[in-house]
This record gives C-alpha cells, structure tokens and sequence, in this order.
C-alpha cells in the first residue's frame, strides 16, 4: 500500500506543474495589458512602458512564468493591484467558506442519494423505483437558482425557519453558521443526490446480478449485511468517482448559490476579480482551485485502492 | 425406511423470455437420503442449475416455481424469507461452480467465512477467526492464518474453490448442493476437488447433490445419478446399475462422448449432433427425439413418461430403451 501511494504522489508532480503552467497561460494570455489596466485611460506611454518595466511584463513570457512559479514554490502568489490584499489572504479568507458549503451539501446529497439508490436497486421495476429515478430526472433539469427560490420561499419566507441570505462565521456563532449554511447546501444537495443515486442505482443492479450475492444469501446472511457489506461496497466506485469530481468542482465555490445566498466564498472572489480585471487574484484562485481538484483525484484514486482490493494488489 | 431428507415433488420452473414462457425445469421428481449423494448429469441448458436453485430457492425473481420441495419436512416455497434464511448455511449449502465470480471480491477470505460462523452459530469474532482457520486447514489449504487476510484475487482458481467448499461446510449443513465445482478449474485441481468433496461429505455423513455434465464424474462418487435432458430427468438409476445397464439412448450418447484414455489416438470422439430443443417450444414427443439414432415414429407422437416397467429401481423416459 505505502509504495501504490508513493507511485501515485510521483504522478502527481509533473500534474502539478503543468496546473501551474496553465493557470499562468490563461491569466497571461487573456487580453488587456496589466499595466494598462492599472494605470487606466489617462496614462502616457511612457509610464505603462516604465510600469511593465517594474513588474517584469516586457521579459519573455517563459523568464515570467519561472519567476512567478519561483514566488509560488515559497509561498508569495503576488497581491492584488487594486486593493493590495495578498493572492493567500484573500484565498484563506473564501476558502472555509466555499468548504463548509461544499462538505455540507455532498454530505447532504450523499445521505439522501445512497439510501434511495439501495432501496430502487433492491426494488428495481417497482412502483417506488420509478417513481424516485423519475423524480430524480425531474430534479436534475430543475436549475440550481429554481430550487434556492423555491427553498427560500418555503424556509425563509412562509416558514422562517431560517435565515434567506447572509453569513455568520463559525466562531461567532456556531448555531447561526450552520443555520445559514443550511438553505445553500440544501440547494446544492438538491443537484447532488439525483446523479448519485443515479450512478449507485444502475451500479447496483449490476452488483446484485453477480454470483457472489447469490452466494451470499446461499449463506444465510441477513439482507441487511447483504446489501450493505457485499454490494455497496464494490458497487461504490461510480459514486466516489462522482462524489469527487463534485467536490473539485465545489473547491472553486457554487457561484450562483453563493450569489443568492450571500455567502463570501471562492466562487464571487474569483467573478469579482474577472470583472474587475485583477489578474493576480483570479491567477491565484484558479491555481488554489486547480490543486485542491488534483489532490481530491488523489485522494479519489487512493478511496479506490481501499474499496477494492484488486487495485491495490495491481490486478485491476 | 424413514422420510427422505429432501424430496423434490413435481417441480416445474418457468421463466419469462422474449420469445415466451420458458420451462427450464419440467415436472421433475427426486428423493435424497439423508448421507447419501446423488449426481445430477445433463449438457448446458438441460435444467439442472434452475433445479438446484430451485431447491435453494434462489431462483430469478421473475421465474415461476410449481410443485413442492420438501426439505427435512417442510415445504421450502412456503416458508418466510427469514426462516429461509436460518436455513441456508447450517442445512442447506452450496457450492458454486465457478469460484472466480462466487466469491465477494473486495472482503477478505476471512470476512467471508467469519460472517457465516458468526450469523449461524452466534461465535464470537475470535473464535470464528480460530474455527475459519481450520475450516481452511481441513479442506487442504496451506498457510490458512494468512489465507484468512487475503483477497480471493490473491488466491488461484482451486484454491479458490477450497474456499468456497470451506464456506459451504462451516455450518455442518445437512445437504449440500455442489453445481458445477470442477467445471471452471484446470483438469489437474478437477479430481483433488471432487475427491475432497467426496471425502467431507462421508466424514460429516452428509447429502451431497452433484451436478455435472461429465457421466465420468459421478461414475465413482455417487450412490444414485438422475440424468436430465430438456428440463426433465430422462433417467434414474443406482449408480452401478446405471452404469451396467443404460436404458436410455441419450445416457448411452453422453457415456460415449466422454474421451477414454485407452482408446486408440486419433479415434474420433462421438458427439451427440444437433442441438437441444427450443425450450420455449416444447415437442409433443420425446424431447430427445429430433437427435437420436434409434428414434422411431412413436418418439415423436407422445412423450414417454419416466417409469420403471422392469421393477428393477432404475427409472427411465423412453419408449425403445436399449
């Protein structure tokens, strides 16, 4: 196990670097001039000429590539031209937040997708499966903003039970960050849980069909251990798949939930700094966005490796 | 003489396909002794895996079971799933045939024998370790402390099978249906398996069902051989009487497919030609009828029942027995 770990962190290294190199391309390679951005409409020639001077716009792209990477290897992602806040504090500012929101709706959808995924399984064809892979259809082509409206509506308005927009950070008050984090991580759980119980149903049909299931219950199991140890087990790949392309997606923030809610997450930094043109800070969260994705793959690929034994051993 | 162990009582199982109802196993009767083993014998798609799941009742959920299987006198269709299920395991085992798919490929070969202790026989964690142990010793497994830790993918085809056999035994079942076990194994492991099945099931004087297409198989390791073709058993017979004495064409046909070792090289090997016939278009005569080399016009006209005329124990379905 230890050297299957230590193979895949070595893979992990030229994935990195390329991530680098990309996140640099497209922050260097968007149109507008940094400088002139900076200096704005009034600026003479010369000035833009002696500011790109300064900031190093006019070496090669490739000696400004290293020199970034250079500051990004001891930690200096630059700092913001406009509001002179730092690429990291700025990032560490987002990042809990877009975390809390993306640990609580993937748990969320998780608990509501896998339970219904075993029961359509179990009871496929029935009246019950139809009915939740019919609404779990009708689930994914409602829009993200449909659904805040609608939870908002119900929670908020008509209920209020909880709080329509807003942020309360965690060591203020606890209760009240969960509270306000209820209502968007439900929006988002709301798009989850359909696609997993999608992928665990049809996975799990198929586990059902094999021969070691039937060897299961030739051994008198209880269905419970059945379905629980022997089938969702191997049949939970799709779903950690899944599962973690969501959560990469997720470490760059739920933007549109974020909007509606009001919550200070990576998704509305990284908006603000495209339309505000603040190059440093966008390259800075797509890099940040960028990793966290690699190492959820990472840690995907590892999850792999403990569900199935195959894998581990080479035999995949 | 007391009431048989098991005793399959006019079983029919039907399934739904495409192209109509199909009847894979037809009004089938069969008794077992209690410590005695019987050889179910018939080619790919005669019956005889629905048969055994029908005894198992583990059948499809869409296939229809008609008739009784009364099992140490309980009719098994009718009772709950969870007297099913105490059932399966401490009276009722199986061995699959092929170990490659029948065991759970992400749990440990321990979990897979500890969970059966642990449910039947209430053990506690450590003790089904130690007896899962021994369970794999007895059935000739090397090493079994470290067998226990390892994945079945670890582990080779025979080896494998030991294990499944060893699953199968851990509750001291009273009948154990083996479908198959050397038919997705290497020649060489084919015999050792069969005869450390034949070897557990005297030890334990236990039942044993042995389903297989190879006559060759049952030949020394049973005390009696149903031979089925097209869902019904065509045959019946003592085992030494049936191997004395073959009534029915079609067990004739199977003996004489089997290769012999002593037969000169190059001398073909009889194969029965055609094909079994469409199980969704049963025919009104004999169903071996369309590829036999002794039919007569009778054979096709009505379907001979399986009797025994000569009140000699050995039963068979054929109008022009041999």
């Amino acid at each position: 196990m230890a050297r299957f770990v230590g193979r895949r962190l070595l893979y992990l290294l030229p994935v990195l670097l390329a991530v680098t190199l990309l996140t640099f391309l497209i922050a260097a390679l968007l149109p507008g001039d940094l400088a002139y951005t900076m200096l704005g409409d009034q600026a003479t020639p010369e000035k833009i000429a002696a500011l790109r001077a300064t900031m190093g716009l006019d070496l090669p792209i490739w000696q400004r590539y290293l020199h970034w990477l250079g500051g990004v290897l001891q930690g200096d992602f630059g700092r913001s031209f406009r509001t002179g806040e730092t690429v990291l504090s700025a990032v560490a500012d987002r990042m809990p937040v877009s975390l809390e929101l993306m640990v609580a709706a993937e748990v969320l959808g998780l608990v509501i997708g896998i339970p219904l995924a075993i029961l359509c399984a179990v009871k496929q064809g029935s009246a019950i499966d139809r009915f939740l892979t019919g609404l779990a259809f009708a689930k994914l082509s409602l829009p993200s903003f449909m659904v805040a409206i609608l939870l908002i509506y119900l929670f908020a308005v008509q209920l209020n039970w909880l709080p329509a927009t807003g942020y309360v950070p965690f060591t203020e008050d606890p209760l009240g960050n969960l509270r306000s984090f209820l209502l968007p991580a439900m929006t988002l759980a709301f798009a989850e849980w359909p696609v997993l119980m999608r992928v665990l149903r049809s996975d799990m049909i198929a586990t059902l069909q094999e021969d070691y299931i039937a060897m299961a219950k030739a051994k008198g199991l209880k269905p419970a251990r059945i379905l629980l140890v022997h089938a969702l087990k191997p049949s939970s790949l799709t779903l950690v798949t899944v599962t973690g392309i969501n959560i990469g997606r997720l470490i760059g923030g739920a933007l549109i939930v974020e909007t509606i809610f009001a919550l200070p997450g990576l998704g509305r930094l990284l908006v603000a700094a495209i339309y505000s043109r603040d190059f440093i800070i966008l390259q800075g969260v797509v890099l940040f966005v960028a990793v966290g994705f690699v190492i959820v793959n990472f840690i995907v690929d590892m999850l792999y490796a403990v569900l199935d034994p195959r894998i581990r051993h080479g035999r995949a | 003489m007391s009431a048989p162990l098991l005793s399959i009582e006019g079983v029919s199982v039907e399934l739904p396909t495409p192209r109509g109802l199909l009847r894979a196993v037809d009004r089938v009767d069969l008794t077992l002794e209690a410590g005695r083993t019987l050889g179910v014998v018939g080619e790919s798609g005669c019956g005889k895996t629905m048969l055994s799941r029908a005894i198992l009742q583990l059948l499809p959920k869409r296939a229809k079971l008609d008739g009784r299987v009364m099992f140490g006198g309980r009719d098994l269709a009718g009772l709950s799933r969870e007297a099913l299920r105490r059932l399966r395991g401490p009276e009722l085992a199986v061995v699959f045939q092929d170990p490659m798919t029948s065991l759970n490929p992400v749990l440990t070969i321990g979990t897979q024998i500890v969970e059966t202790l642990q449910v039947h026989l209430g053990m506690s964690g450590i003790a089904a370790t130690k007896r899962g142990a021994e369970l794999l010793a007895a059935v000739g497994i090397p090493a079994p402390e470290q067998r226990l830790r390892q994945y079945p993918s670890q582990l080779s085809g025979g080896m494998r099978q030991r294990v499944a056999i060893a699953i199968a035994l851990s509750c001291e079942p009273k009948l154990l249906i083996a479908d198959e076990p050397t038919t997705a194994l290497d020649v060489t492991v084919q015999a050792q398996i069969l005869d450390l099945l034949a070897r557990e099931q005297q030890r334990r004087h236990m039942a044993m069902i042995l389903i297989t297409h190879d006559l060759g198989v049952v030949a020394g390791r049973t005390d009696e051989v149903a031979v089925m073709y097209a869902g019904r058993v065509v045959e019946r017979a003592p085992t030494p009487r049936l191997f004395a004495h073959m009534r029915m064409p079609y067990t004739e046909a199977l003996l004489a497919a089997i290769p012999r070792l002593d037969s000169a090289p190059h001398t073909p090997l009889p194969a029965i030609g055609g094909r079994p016939p469409d199980p969704t278009r049963p025919l009104p005569g004999c169903s071996f009828a369309p590829r036999c080399r002794y039919v007569e016009d009778d054979c096709r006209a009505a379907k001979p029942p399986l009797a025994d005329p000569e009140r000699a124990g050995s039963l068979y379905a054929c109008w022009h027995p041999r």
